[in-house]
């Protein structure tokens, strides 16, 4: 028959459809509406999972997000919670943390040799003989924990963020919420009110919210963080279409906490056998589903609210066997009970039986100080035993918050304290229960194992344990016995065992206190966090205008931080070592064009422009001529470089300097910091103007000829044009500044043109060098060709820890940042690291970049530097490198062992120069 | 001391667990100690324990404001490894970590040490020679380091995400085979029964609220519980160590800031080695309970609070996928932070201060784990010989006059 | 995440802003003048405060200035806002600037 437990009416479901699903490999029915929990027990589905260590066979205790053990893998997607889950057509579950099925698991082995595992077993043993530990006792006790198997495939899903700003956000769409909504909503706030259920209040409800043009509702969204400034997150579960979830960011005014309560487990002998429920749940699958969690029901409590719990079974016609309830003078409450129903005042459930579904329980009569059972056991047939221990405001939020928490005794529970400045707190939430006090009994004292954490096992022997060896402190207790840290986060018993740890360490509860409550309040998926920021979009990409080009022309890319840069450009069937030789050769011989746009360009203007830049780098600025160019290096007020590059004077007010691709946006960040915090006295302004301005540079000795056919009006002879200077021109018809810069080495002029005319500029270069041999060269060339020269590359031959007079930089004696600091003892003095040329005893032999550096071959000399970048020279026509060596500059001519892959290479040390060391090229 | 072992464990058993003593007393601190450790921390607790076994000095207390071991020791992501790049670092770090390998039979605690791999990954040419570097670096200190090319890293770690077509593909990464995770709470409590067996006495609850001097001499503190004279006082409160140091009127280079961590629900094992990346940022291992255990950057703001922003979590979550994109149904469960007090140079400060008598083991900033015997050994050297272990001397507060820092901002591998 | 009043843009998500960390470190006028110690301490000695920092920020997603802002590292609570070269305000400070 199929769901043989689902009511013939009522809860709200579409019983006019129906969805099939599979649990196990068995096929069921259900209703939209339905979770996978009411689903499952509308079947008669009552061995859901397996507990985290004992492996004891488990079963559906709650109905929302305190479900500490009927987890299931759907699809490929493990952990999920069965009361969380919306039942649609076609879901197939499997039940996981059992082999080989759930009904036989071998892991229950743990459940037999429970003595022998304790809270922190762990901890006690598997020392010695440490290989036993790690591959044997490691490994097992890996694969007995965990719970389900991380996803195997891809996700298919896609996952939103969404942002959102409100006067005020309500949590908990309950009777409390909506009306803090409709009452803010009616003075005209902008009002968010989020619920975790996919749909909130009743009718009336609904209407009075729909008629609140500011009211935004989120049904199916769960607030799980509150962070400063009350800015709160949440995760929507989104009903149809390619987006799963959708992760709000709320930025609230105020904050309204309608958050409800939770409520508690009884800590009894046998309290985890599936049929143990939640009184309050009992109920929930009862209206909402139409859904009855059996059909002999004992209800056990110890406070007024599991009365109601009683009233509707019997309304739904479910045989309720008893009421037992821990408090011998129950409340007013007690009196709805039906005339025939068996009462048990002053009585606890102190044992279950029914390994794979609850048949029966035993109850005592409790001694009068609670500390013990007498008289006679009575034994109960049921299959359900709805229990309420109490309830606890749920306050994660609020204590996210910062919100304070007191115990309230008479309550049994923490209630929100003091309220941080824009919090409230409404309804349960604020502890506003209106009931008679429960009896906060925490262990039914008989004999057999108690659980006080159903999702770790944690027993209230592990709490009594923890306490023995001193783990008196709730956190210690906390982690020592992992009570609490379950993905329920131990809501259901999470106060029993402070109640129990209190006792132990006789203290009261007030005084041993809470743990702290941390995001999230319900586990949020990886994916729903990440949101878009996937793939390309996790960091953006930056192309230069000529992009497309190289791509066309076969350019093999790296990765510059966002940038793409082309690397090399190899023919058909070159090699990396191949297409990089050819391309340094072309530009030594004949002509190469080099893609330059990502340097960082900044103009720098202003009255005080030149004094402000003074200021900064190691070398004077106010002495350059407009339109000439200078190298210049800044370094941090530690004296260590930070960057380089060349400026150039366009006027008197007004220089143009450039950094390194990587640190193009800190130097801006640099500069406008010190203008803005230290200097404000200076009249200066800066202008990013990377992105304005591609840059082509045209390298070789044919490379005036090919410029000279494309910028016919420029005077391009020595004198007219000499080497570190700037004209203003048209090339290819192209608004132009052409910058006689050579970090090459060979005569080289960088064309600037306005970035949307980049692309033209390169064609024209590529089509007027056709002629010469002009080729593209990429990075991998350019570091040659510069490592040739010796000049040095930030981030490569600078760590953050080498200065100017390391790297052999003369360094004005006028003030800059970082001169004091190249005083300091550490920093003048001799053995210092300092940049030298490196050549190779063997010259066909490259050192790898990185190579540790020792000054003798034996196994304990110190390490004297490393190589810090290394190549193959095709004009030079051998391998050199350059690096940093202790005392360098004094060791030209010894020989140093470079240390790399557990080989030794000699190096000759030298003068970082290996190619025109006149610089005659350059010069042109 | 109860001895542990797979037989008392039955024994105990069989008497349901009722005889096990606490682990530690929670003794009145007296009048008067020969050396006060201000923090119950890793360091502090292994510090103490280090004074009594090597140096027999045993009238020592540990005074935390709290419970012990619910600082940075209970919240870091356990990571322990020695690669790191500068020679006095590694030098240092890899005394700790041959500590770390005979630790659990030595404090007869199993502090659950797992050497199962530390992966620092390289996603640009940067990286690569960075890398390389510190794998070369590594073996000139007898510390194992190896190169691995993406085909021998798939092979290593299967489930990384090594293809070309990631927005940062992966192009190597160096591996330390001997690094891996160990259990932070045992760590501590290990520490602490160890030491308290010895004589030494951790007193819990007790804040430290004034240092006292006298002519440039420390004579003891004020604390929450009392007076405490002491001829010796260490600080190593991390996170703390500005707010201690400026009761004896010294101010030190640090910055207090939150440092954020997460775990995943638990999983049946899937991750079997300790994966950390620089430039897409986030590091991950999976803890013995099946949890993934997931950390990265520092929030930037100075702060107290223990806790932090949400766009830290939103960064290191997209780039845990990036890594593993297989992550994206597993679901985060608990978040939390600690304090770090960071340094210029990401390298701790250990030594004496310019009080008589005081000394300092702290600016671990976001590294101090893996550093917890090491820097409890050698500091407890400093303590009792009052002057500089040999390991420790580099890191004297000195060498920010001198300019001698020991940057390991890369090796540190958690952005600042 | 913190919302920080920038004193030009209004009220805006940490997420638009760099730390400065401590505010009211002048560099000194004539560095030669101070020894290695002395020169160390501005390069690299703070205060740290657990309570009350004043301490700088730049928007640097929006406006791109700099400010100081007087916040609690304990509470996370901000006090005030204030210019760069202006100082701290003292005193009572309610509600949030």
């Amino acid at each position: 028959m199929s769901q043989p437990f689902r009511l013939a009416s009522g809860g709200r479901i579409e019983r006019s459809r129906v969805l099939r699903f599979e649990f196990d490999g068995r096929h069921y029915e259900g209703h939209p509406g339905d979770t996978l929990a009411s689903a499952l027990l509308a079947n008669g589905v009552r061995l859901v999972g397996r507990s985290f260590k004992l492996h004891r066979p488990r079963g559906i205790l709650s109905a929302g997000p305190e479900e500490p053990s009927a987890l299931v893998r759907i699809g490929d997607e493990p952990n999920c919670r069965v009361t969380r889950v919306a039942l649609q057509d076609g879901l197939r579950a499997v039940s996981q943390h059992a082999w080989p099925s759930l009904r036989h698991d071998f892991g229950a082995l743990a459940d037999r040799c429970a003595g022998l595992l304790p809270a922190g077993f762990y901890y006690k043993t598997f020392m010695r003989p440490r290989a036993l530990w790690e591959h044997v006792w490691e490994p097992a006790l890996r694969r007995m924990a965990g719970l389900g198997r991380a996803p195997e495939g891809p996700d298919p899903s896609r996952y939103d963020h969404a942002h959102a700003h409100c006067d005020v956000l309500v949590v908990g769409g309950g009777p409390a919420g909506i009306a803090a909504a409709v009452a803010a909503g009616a003075q005209g706030a902008r009002v968010i009110l989020a619920e975790t259920l996919p749909e909130f209040g009743e009718v009336a409800d609904r209407d009075a919210l729909a008629a609140l043009p500011e009211v935004r509702l989120l049904s199916g969204t769960t607030v799980f963080g509150l962070y400063d400034g009350n800015y709160a997150v949440a995760v929507e579960e989104c009903a149809a279409g390619r987006v799963r979830q959708r992760l709000w960011h709320i930025r609230a005014g105020r904050v309204v906490l309608a958050t409800g309560a939770q409520e508690r487990m009884l800590v009894f002998p046998g309290n985890d056998r599936p049929g143990v429920m939640l009184a309050g749940a009992v109920a929930t699958y009862l209206a909402r589903y139409g859904v009855a969690a059996g059909r002999r029901a004992v209800v056990f409590t110890n406070n007024d609210s599991a009365y109601r719990v009683a009233a509707l079974l019997e309304q739904a016609q479910i045989a309720v066997a008893a009421i037992v309830d821990l408090r011998r003078e129950p409340g007013p409450a007690a009196r709805q009970r039906g005339h025939g129903t068996p009462f048990f005042p002053g009585h606890a459930v102190v044992a279950t039986a029914g390994r794979h579904a609850l048949r029966r329980v035993w109850v005592q009569r409790l001694a009068e100080d609670g500390g013990a059972v007498e008289g006679a056991r009575i034994a109960l047939d049921c299959d359900l035993l709805a229990v309420s221990g109490g309830w606890n405001p749920n306050l994660q939020l609020f204590a996210q918050a910062q919100g304070r928490l007191v115990y309230d005794g008479r309550r049994a529970a923490f209630v929100p304290a003091e309220a941080p400045p824009g919090i409230d707190c409404v309804g349960a939430a604020a502890g506003e229960f209106d009931e008679t006090p429960p009896l906060p009994l925490w262990l039914v004292p008989a004999p057999g194992r108690a659980f006080v954490d159903l999702h770790n096992d944690v027993t209230a022997d592990d709490i009594a344990l923890a306490a023995r060896e001193g783990m008196t402190a709730i956190e210690h207790t906390k982690r020592y016995t992992t009570l609490g840290m379950g993905t329920d986060q131990g809501r259901t018993g999470n106060l029993a065992g402070i109640g129990l740890l209190s006792q132990a360490a006789g203290r009261s509860l007030a005084a041993t206190g809470i743990t702290t409550f941390r995001p999230p309040v319900v586990p949020v998926g990886f994916g729903a966090i990440a949101g878009r920021a996937r793939g390309r979009f996790s960091d953006p990409v930056r192309e230069t205008p000529m992009h497309d080009w190289h791509e066309a022309a076969g350019a093999v890319f790296e990765n510059v931080g966002q940038w793409r840069r082309p690397r090399y450009y190899p023919l058909a069937g070159e090699t990396m070592d191949q297409a990089v030789r050819r391309e340094c050769l072309a530009a030594r011989d004949r002509a190469a064009l080099f893609d330059a746009s990502t340097l960082g360009k900044i103009e720098v203007s202003g009255r005080d422009a030149a004094r402000f830049l003074d200021r900064l780098y190691i070398n004077r600025w106010d002495d350059l001529a407009v339109g000439r160019c200078r190298y210049g290096v800044m370094c941090r007020d530690d004296g260590m470089v930070f960057d380089d590059g060349v400026g150039t004077r366009l006027g008197d007010n007004r220089f143009l300097v450039t950094t390194t691709t990587g640190n193009a946006a800190a130097v801006l960040d640099w500069f406008e910091e010190w203008l803005q915090t230290e200097w404000p006295e200076l009249e200066v302004f800066c202008t990013s103007l990377t992105e304005e301005w591609a840059n082509a540079t045209l390298v070789g000795p044919r490379s005036r000829e090919i410029l000279a056919a494309l910028a016919p009006g420029l005077a391009l002879d020595r004198a007219a044009f000499p080497f570190m200077a700037m004209r203003e021109a048209a090339v290819a018809g192209l608004p132009a500044r052409l910058f006689r810069i050579s970090f090459s080495g060979e005569l080289s002029y960088e064309i600037n043109v306005p970035a949307e005319c980049g692309l033209a500029l390169w064609e024209a270069l590529i089509a007027a060098g056709r002629d010469y041999g002009l080729v593209p060269y990429g990075t991998e060339a350019m570091h040659v060709l510069r490592a040739e020269k010796g000049y040095f590359m930030v981030g490569q031959e600078t760590d953050g820890t080498v200065t100017p007079l390391d790297l052999g930089l003369a360094v004005k004696t006028a003030d800059f940042l970082g001169r004091r600091s190249l005083l300091r003892s550490d920093l003048a003095r001799p053995g210092r690291e300092q940049l030298v040329g490196l050549l190779p005893d063997d010259p066909g032999e490259v050192v790898a970049e990185g190579a540790a550096l020792i000054a003798d071959a034996s196994a304990s000399a110190p390490l004297a530097g490393h190589v810090t970048s290394s190549y193959f020279g095709p004009r030079i026509g051998r391998s050199f490198a350059l690096g940093l060596v202790a005392g360098g500059r004094a060791r030209h001519g010894e020989t140093v062992w470079a240390a790399a892959d557990g080989r030794l290479t000699p190096m000759r040390v030298a003068a970082p120069v290996f190619y025109d060391p006149q610089g005659r090229r350059r010069d042109g | 001391m109860q001895r542990f072992s797979l037989i008392a464990l039955a024994g105990h058993a069989l008497g349901r667990h009722r005889a096990w003593t606490p682990l530690w007393r929670k003794p009145a601190p007296r009048p008067r100690y020969a050396v006060v450790i201000v923090g119950g921390g890793g360091h502090g607790l292994a510090t103490a324990y280090y004074l009594a076994k090597e140096h027999g000095i045993t009238d020592v207390a540990v005074l935390d404001k709290g419970p012990i071991g619910l600082g940075n020791t209970g919240r870091n992501t356990t990571i322990v490894r020695s690669n790191y790049l500068r020679s006095d670092s590694a030098r240092l770090y890899e005394h700790s970590l041959r500590l770390w390998e005979g630790l659990s039979a030595e404090l007869n605690f199993n502090l659950m040490l797992s050497r199962r791999g530390v992966l620092n990954l390289a996603h640009n040419l940067a990286d690569i020679r960075e890398g390389r570097r510190r794998v070369n670096a590594n073996r000139r200190h007898g510390i194992d380091a190896e190169w691995l090319d993406p085909a021998a890293l798939a092979r290593f770690c299967p489930i990384l995400n090594v293809s070309d077509t990631a927005r940062h593909p992966i192009l190597g990464a160096t591996l330390q085979r001997r690094g891996g995770v160990a259990r932070h709470d045992a760590v501590a409590w290990g520490y602490a029964r160890a030491a308290d067996a010895r004589g030494v006495d951790i007193v819990e609850d007790c804040e430290v609220t004034a240092i006292r001097t006298a002519n440039g001499r420390v004579t003891g503190v004020e604390t929450s519980r009392g007076a405490i004279a002491a001829d010796k006082v260490a600080i190593t409160a991390a996170g703390h160590n500005s707010v201690v140091a400026a009761m004896a009127g010294l101010r030190l280079p640090l910055q207090s800031h939150p440092l954020q961590a997460l775990v995943s629900e638990p999983l049946k094992p899937v991750l079997d080695c300790v994966v950390m990346s620089n430039a897409v940022h986030v590091y991950v291992s999976q803890s013995d309970k099946g949890e993934l255990v997931v950390g990265a950057g520092i929030d930037a703001f100075n702060s107290y609070a223990q806790r932090g922003s949400f766009p830290v979590i939103e960064a290191q979550s997209a780039a845990l996928l990036e890594l593993f994109p297989m992550f994206s149904r597993v679901r985060m469960m608990r978040s939390w932070a600690g304090i770090v007090d960071v340094s210029p140079d990401a390298s701790p400060i250990i030594g004496k201060l310019p009080v008589e008598g005081l000394y300092l083991n702290g600016g671990w900033g976001t590294g101090g784990f893996k550093a917890t015997p090491g820097a409890g050994h050698v500091f407890a050297h400093t303590i009792a010989r009052d002057e500089p272990h040999p390991l420790a001397a580099p890191f004297a507060l000195g060498r920010f006059a001198s300019g001698a820092l020991i940057d390991e901002h890369s090796a540190a591998a958690v952005a600042h | 995440m913190l919302l920080i009043p920038c004193p030009w843009c209004g009220r805006r998500d940490e997420a638009e802003f760099r730390y400065g960390g401590e505010a009211h470190i002048a560099r000194p006028a004539d560095p030669a003048a101070r020894d290695d110690a002395a020169w160390a301490d501005y390069l690299y000695l703070r205060d740290n405060p657990k309570g009350l920092i004043a301490e700088r920020w730049v928007h640097s997603a929006g406006c791109r200035r700099w400010f100081n802002l007087l916040r609690d590292t304990v509470s996370h609570r901000i006090l005030a806002v204030y210019k760069i070269g202006e100082a701290p305000p003292r005193g009572e400070f309610g509600g949030d600037p």
